[in-house]
């Protein structure tokens, strides 16, 4: 690398003439503006098209051109996606598998990372270790006994699988990314904090929980995400009709309707999508640290 | 001092729930997995011992080795799709657009909180020829070209799926590797340019030497979900058509779920559990190799 390095500096060198400077950002200028304007397009046009859509009736959409607008603006076709469609329900199910699921996985996970990074006692980077395995093994390889304990233990006809197992295979990226945080708060604190005569265990939750207030809510949101969009442990664990979230819901939607409702089915999409739209638009910035940062663990 | 952040008790309680948790919903589920796929049978009827049939059934499979073969080549191409478009991205951002890109960054990102379902429900719809005709296919035909049927064979189908998930998360990876162009010192970057050295040299001579670590783990993260995809298949083509765009995991699903044979599924399972383990350890060595070589 070394004599490349300098072979091309060289070479570089013996050319007299340094580049124009003033010519080279004008030329430049416009196929970025090109490249941009391409880019938002193919990222923005579909969820368009998509809103577009949700608002035609099945006769506008099957006999007009897919690129006019709708002839008639159908917003009931929101309603009826949310009613005789069933996502109302399907969002409810969804929020109350998500929510004490996230609750559980937070509390759960901030008090491992802590014990994980904090506290000193022999082993705990190969507890760390244990719970970073989790994270490489597909979830296809715990379905099955899962579905065999649930079954067995009536637990079937309940949300409690999918806020168990959402629990369970959250943990490990949760217990990673608090045990990072933790690792930027020093420890005399606690050894000071504790003189004083608290406890560890109350000096864990007065003092090192609101310090790291904002990991909880990034890995809060992360985890969100992740769980929300979940197909496939919502696919197996909801067997009852009533017990859909709003994936399953969504993926089984045609059905409810006998023929295909093209309206009502784009609206339902809509409606799953402008959950998370909504999300993002007031923490972007939190959502993309928090994304990127689950991602560059190694 | 060490005695209060030693103290055992608090170890317990407070490490104890999550172990526990973790320990019953993964780590014992992936053992009885194991057990599992030396049986016959499901949940409702019961199990039944059958020695290695499954895994002997597993090396004689054509279903098997479509769904491999699948795995593998989504896997490759999607990865690759995925970094080269976020790498592009990132030096656009970094070189081009440099102050002026959080917007677009922002928008580029977005479709990755989407949820997975609906963007392949959309896709489908987009692609589609019918009963209607949807805009790519209208696109198609504004220009003068047939329609086509992408859903009709599994190599268009193939095709949309890539396009697909890189457009999902190309804006994922342009801003992690973004976050490690922003690291490189803008003094290397402008001697290299005093030194007279543009453009594409900037970039193979010095740019992409030092962003290589980040490159490596986007690599990393990207081919551990690609060769897990579930998802997008299922809301996009189901498999389909036939079982062309089956990978491992749809095929352990439904051997599992459809056709209830728990065995034969675990046994799968443990396969793409293999196959996931070997592909990272080998990622994770040729990684390696290039750091310390670079």
């Amino acid at each position: 690398m070394a004599t490349i390095d300098t072979a091309v500096k060289t070479s570089v060198r013996s050319t007299s003439t340094p580049p124009a400077k003033t010519s080279r950002p004008r030329g430049t200028r416009l196929w970025v503006k090109i490249v941009v304007a391409l880019l938002l397009i193919v990222e923005i046009y579909p969820l368009v098209w998509m809103f577009l859509t949700s608002l035609k009736s099945n006769d506008d959409y099957l006999n007009h051109s897919t690129w006019s607008l709708p002839t008639h603006w159908e917003w009931g076709n929101y309603s009826e996606a949310w009613t005789t469609g069933h996502i109302g329900l399907y969002v409810q199910n969804s929020l109350l598998a998500v929510l004490p699921a996230l609750a559980l996985m937070l509390l759960l996970g901030t008090a491992a990372g802590f014990a994980l990074q904090i506290m000193v006692w022999k082993g705990r980077s190969l507890t760390l270790l244990v719970f970073l395995a989790g994270m490489m093994v597909p979830p296809q390889m715990i379905l099955l006994p899962l579905f065999t304990v649930y079954f067995q233990t009536g637990l079937s006809g309940t949300l409690g699988p999918l806020i168990l197992t959402y629990t369970g295979t959250g943990l490990p990226l949760t217990v990673f990314m608090m045990a990072t945080y933790y690792r930027s708060v020093p420890r005399e604190l606690f050894e000071a904090a504790t003189i004083d005569g608290a406890g560890i265990l109350r000096a864990f939750w007065t003092i090192s929980v609101p310090m790291v207030r904002n990991a909880l809510l990034t890995v809060g949101l992360v985890q969100f995400f992740f769980i929300w969009n979940d197909l496939l442990i919502a696919l197996t664990f909801t067997n009852d009709q009533d017990l859909r979230t709003i994936q399953v819901g969504l993926l089984n939607f045609t059905g409810d309707f006998g023929a295909t409702q093209y309206g009502p089915l784009f609206a339902a999409i809509c409606i799953n999508v402008f959950g998370t739209l909504l999300i993002y638009l007031f923490l972007n910035q939190k959502v993309m640290k928090g994304l990127t940062s689950g991602a560059v663990k190694g | 001092m060490h005695r209060v952040l030693g103290d055992r008790r608090a170890v317990v309680l407070l490490l104890g729930p999550a172990l526990l948790v973790y320990s019953l919903i993964m780590l014992v589920p992936m053992v009885w997995s194991l057990g599992y796929s030396f049986t016959k049978g499901n949940t409702i009827d019961g199990f039944t011992g059958n020695g290695v049939a499954n895994f002997s059934r597993l090396l004689h499979d054509p279903a098997v080795h479509h769904a491999l073969w699948f795995t593998l080549k989504y896997a490759v191409v999607v990865t690759a799709g995925q970094v080269v478009a976020g790498y592009l991205l990132a030096l656009l951002y970094v070189f081009f657009l440099k102050r002026a890109s959080a917007l677009i960054r922002t928008l580029v990102f977005f479709p990755v909180v989407l949820p997975t379902v609906a963007v392949g429900l959309l896709f489908q719809k987009f692609f589609q020829v019918a009963p209607q005709t949807g805009p790519v296919n209208s696109l198609l035909n504004a220009v003068g070209l047939d329609s086509i049927d992408f859903f009709g064979s599994a190599g268009s189908a193939f095709w949309v799926l890539v396009v697909m998930d890189i457009w999902r998360s190309m804006g994922f990876y342009a801003v992690l590797l973004f976050a490690g162009l922003i690291d490189i010192p803008d003094e290397v970057l402008e001697s290299a340019r005093l030194d007279g050295a543009t453009g594409l040299r900037v970039v193979r001579h010095i740019v992409l030497p030092l962003s290589l670590p980040v490159l490596m783990s986007s690599l990393i993260f990207s081919i551990n979900g690609t060769l897990k995809v579930f998802d997008s298949i299922v809301a996009l083509t189901n498999g389909g058509p036939g079982n062309g765009t089956t990978p491992l995991t749809l095929y352990m699903f439904q051997t599992s779920f459809t056709y209830s044979d728990y065995g034969y599924g675990s046994t799968i399972a443990l396969l793409l559990t293999v196959v996931c383990l070997l592909v990272s350890l080998v990622v994770y060595r040729v990684s390696r190799r290039d750091l310390t070589e670079g």
